[in-house]
């Protein structure tokens, strides 16, 4: 006898009339999806500024938040496997893809994006991994043997470093990099579609959607990136003052770097921010003034029952405050990462709204459906689709570039 | 040593080679598009058939009738003669074998699906016989002064 | 050269016979079709409820739970009946507890009295899949787990369903769910099973006045096909263009 568990009874209250079987069928873990590929998305539209449009003044986050995203990748997966009935058949959306679906074309579209960025990552340390190689040999250790061994096979046998070698290599770069682009915004907009194709969904069903979630993942992308890369900073001058004492040459050095750098990207963020928003509003403005069947319930989801979430968390606290944060003339890093941090919770906000919120109404627009989200997982399900699954997910991307980052280090390697 | 730039692209595609590889593997033979369309005809075909092997468990008033002729002829007169017998006696499936005896639902919550009173005008409901419940002998079960087989006949 | 020149045309031949077929295939059947396809052989399942006729009895839900094996204490259900109350101020109070499993045997409306005297109209609606002609459940599954049959049921395959869902959210009607045991999309079937063997389903079987019924589109004779083809018919959310094969009789505009 299996446990007989149904989906979603757990979470969910019903007020009013809910047809028996509605119930919020995508919890917390599809909150998670579209946020973590919106992560992805922006973290790599970043560095592809610096590479195909040449904005000198991002050279110095490109490659950080180049080895973020390749991070972050696995993470943009895993809500969804954790959010699978049958996590175990999840290889069939590679093996029967049902094109008419807009899930259907998840496998492929990430996985190009992945070759994409993995050999973008493969140009841009390729020479880093010969010269790796180079030094290590001859090292006596196990670990220096077998760390010879690992550069060794990421060369892919490839050790030529003469300058046309090297050229080759960059030209690769930008052409991998002038491709990502269109394909992190396919990849996220189509998380969008995946939603805004929803005609039975009242909520989702917008043409806007993709173009919404586009704009809402580069401004998240770019926000997670300056924050690591502030956080990073800040323990480096850390340990910098530590070392050398606070007033020191190379503590200012690293500050000036760091406060230019901060400046400069939070001009993109600002720039994608007022485009999210300003879409969100006109699908807004276009759903009260055209009213149809599910105004009314929507506009009580909107208004009253969902308000505090809407209109001040995200709205207010997530866009106005940390808009106005960065607008303020003398920014301070302080500053900054308050915006940054609201900038995050804000586009979080934003799709817990649309995934939830666009549960939080019955398709009979006769009642409502609150969701519970749960905290303390006593079994399975209440972990996988709970505040646990979700801190897992939200760790994995940091944990991965604390590993990663040995192999491929993207904070201390200067090439020149 | 010249082309190195494309080593990624051998290694992708040795990667999808090895994907097609194993979806030929795992893949049922049966599956694609087996009805109108790719949209809506797109599946493992033999699935129908699992389907159709389904066991039924509600076997219908003729299969009562060959062991129960009496009581279905009985009830077959009565104002009771279109409820099935397994919307009371349970459904049927393995019944003589196993289980040997089915179990009868005598409650009071049975019949008053159909005979609570509701004042529900223009509906059905408003026009069947029935009582309040919580009035009329209450706890006390039906079937004690009403014959289910035969309403109109008194328990015998 | 002469070779060659075979191998084109043969290519090319070919190359055109395939841009033509998926053209054939992804046709769609309008109402005019489908009304021309009645009478040819074949089969095309079709549903037809009676409001007027169901009294809230409960007893298709309960002979469908047990005949499909969805969990009895379960809150879901592959079809469940709704109670609608209108009062004199216009208001419609509704609901289907346990999917109406039990009947209706309260006057209460989720604990609240109502009146008598201020009811202008009740009655109780069954719901059920649809089985629309353009499912949107069967369009957005990711990997062909669920599908039409070539008679118009649609079915979920449980050996590949993936559980993602996306299926229950792109239903209209609400009738999808994820089944307690076996954790895949289930759903009516019009118990594919029964009607493949010419018996007629679960919940019409059970249904002692005649509510439900279940026929055959493409047969002329069939009563409910005659019904539906002479009668005036409705069916439900047609806004959003699934073609769904329900048809009720007496429907209300209260309905959702």
């Amino acid at each position: 006898m299996h446990e007989l568990i149904v989906h979603g009874a757990e979470w969910t209250d019903k007020i009013g009339f809910v047809y028996p079987n509605e119930f919020i069928y995508w919890s917390i873990q599809i909150v998670m999806y579209p946020y973590m590929t919106g992560l992805v998305a922006g973290a790599f539209v970043l560095s592809s500024l610096y590479h195909v449009f040449d904005q000198k003044d991002l050279k110095e986050m490109a490659r950080f938040s180049l080895v973020f995203s390749l991070c972050l990748l696995p993470v943009a997966m895993m809500p969804l496997m954790l959010h699978l009935q049958q996590p175990l058949r999840g290889i069939e959306v590679m093996m029967t893809p049902h094109f008419t679906s807009a899930i259907a074309a998840f496998g492929i579209v990430f996985s190009t994006y992945a070759v994409i960025v993995i050999s973008e990552i493969w140009f841009v340390y390729r020479v880093f991994f010969v010269e790796q190689s180079k030094a290590l040999k001859g090292q006596p250790g196990l670990a220096n043997n077998f760390k010879r061994i690992v550069y060794n096979v990421l060369t892919l046998g490839a050790y030529e470093l003469s300058e046309e070698a090297v050229r080759q290599d960059k030209k690769a770069v930008k052409i991998l990099a002038a491709i990502g682009i269109p394909v992190a915004g396919f990849l996220h907009g189509y998380a969008g579609f995946i939603f805004g194709s929803v005609k039975a969904n009242a909520l989702w069903m917008s043409p806007l959607m993709p173009v919404i979630f586009i704009m809402s993942a580069v401004v998240s992308g770019i926000a997670l990136c300056m924050l690591t890369y502030l956080i990073i900073m800040e323990w480096q001058k850390f340990r910098a003052i530590l070392a050398k004492g606070r007033g020191d040459a190379s503590v200012e050095l690293l500050r000036g770097v760091e406060m230019d750098l901060m400046t400069k990207t939070s001009r993109y963020l600002m720039m994608f921010l007022v485009a999210a928003i300003t879409l969100e509003m006109l699908d807004l403005i276009f759903r009260g003034y055209t009213q149809m069947k599910s105004w009314d319930i929507l506009r009580t989801v909107m208004f009253h029952e969902d308000f505090v979430k809407i209109f001040i968390l995200q709205y207010g606290l997530g866009n106005l405050v940390p808009f106005i944060l960065l607008l303020i003339p003398g920014l301070t890093i302080r500053r900054t990462a308050i915006a940054l941090v609201l900038v995050l919770f804000g586009v979080f906000m934003m799709r817990w709204n649309v995934v939830i919120g666009g549960q939080a109404f019955s398709l009979s627009f006769m009642g409502y459906m609150h969701y519970d989200l749960p905290i303390i997982p006593h079994n399975l399900e209440t972990f996988k689709e709970g505040l646990m699954g979700a801190l897992t997910v939200v760790a994995t991307p940091f944990v991965l570039f604390w590993g990663v980052n040995k192999l491929l280090p993207s904070l201390t390697f200067r090439k020149q | 040593m010249k082309n190195h730039v494309l080593r990624p692209l051998w290694l992708v595609l040795a990667a999808i080679a090895l994907l097609l590889a194993v979806r030929y593997l795992v893949v049922p033979s049966d599956f694609g598009v087996n009805g109108r369309s790719f949209t809506y005809g797109f599946h493992r075909l033999s699935n129908v058939a699992d389907w159709q092997k389904f066991p039924d468990k509600y076997l219908g008033k003729e299969y009562c009738q060959d062991c129960h002729e009496e009581k279905v002829t009985e009830n077959g007169s009565s104002k009771h003669r279109n409820i099935q017998c397994e919307n009371c006696h349970g459904p049927a499936y393995g019944h003589p074998d196993n289980p040997e005896k089915l179990p009868i639902d005598r409650s009071r919550e049975l019949c008053l699906r159909c005979h609570s009173q509701l004042p529900y005008p223009g509906s059905q409901r408003g026009q069947l016989k029935g009582i309040d419940p919580e009035r009329h002998n209450p706890g006390q079960p039906c079937a004690e002064c009403h014959n289910p087989h035969h309403p109109d006949q008194e328990v015998g | 050269m002469d070779c060659s020149r075979r191998t084109l045309l043969k290519s090319a031949c070919a190359a055109t016979a395939a841009a033509t077929l998926p053209i054939s295939a992804f046709r769609l059947f309008s109402p005019a079709e489908c009304r021309a396809e009645t009478g040819k052989p074949g089969t095309r399942w079709i549903f037809l409820v009676d409001t007027e006729k169901c009294v809230g009895c409960g007893l298709c839900v309960k002979a469908c739970k047990l005949e499909n094996e969805v969990p009895y204490d379960a809150p879901v259900t592959r079809t469940w009946v709704e109670r609608y109350v209108i009062t004199s101020d216009g208001k419609s109070h509704i609901d289907s507890p346990m999917g109406g499993r039990d009947g209706f045997t309260s006057p209460k409306i989720d604990g609240q009295e109502i009146n008598p005297k201020e009811i202008t109209k009740a009655f109780f609606v069954p719901k059920l899949c649809n089985q629309c002609d353009n499912p949107p459940c069967v369009q957005v599954c990711p990997v062909g787990a669920t599908y039409q049959t070539s008679d118009g049921v649609v079915l979920v395959d449980r050996k590949w369903c993936i559980g993602c869902g996306y299926c229950i959210m792109a239903c209209p009607y609400g009738v999808r769910f994820f089944h307690p045991e076996y954790k895949v999309a289930e759903k009516c079937t019009f118990c594919y099973h029964r009607i493949s063997k010419g018996e007629t389903t679960a919940c019409v079987q059970a249904c002692p006045f005649e509510a439900r019924k279940i026929g055959n589109l493409r047969d002329p004779d069939d009563p409910v096909t005659k019904i539906v083809m002479t009668q005036r018919v409705g069916v439900l959310k047609d806004e959003y263009g699934t073609k769904p094969q329900v048809f009720y009789l007496g429907l209300d505009r209260n309905v959702r």
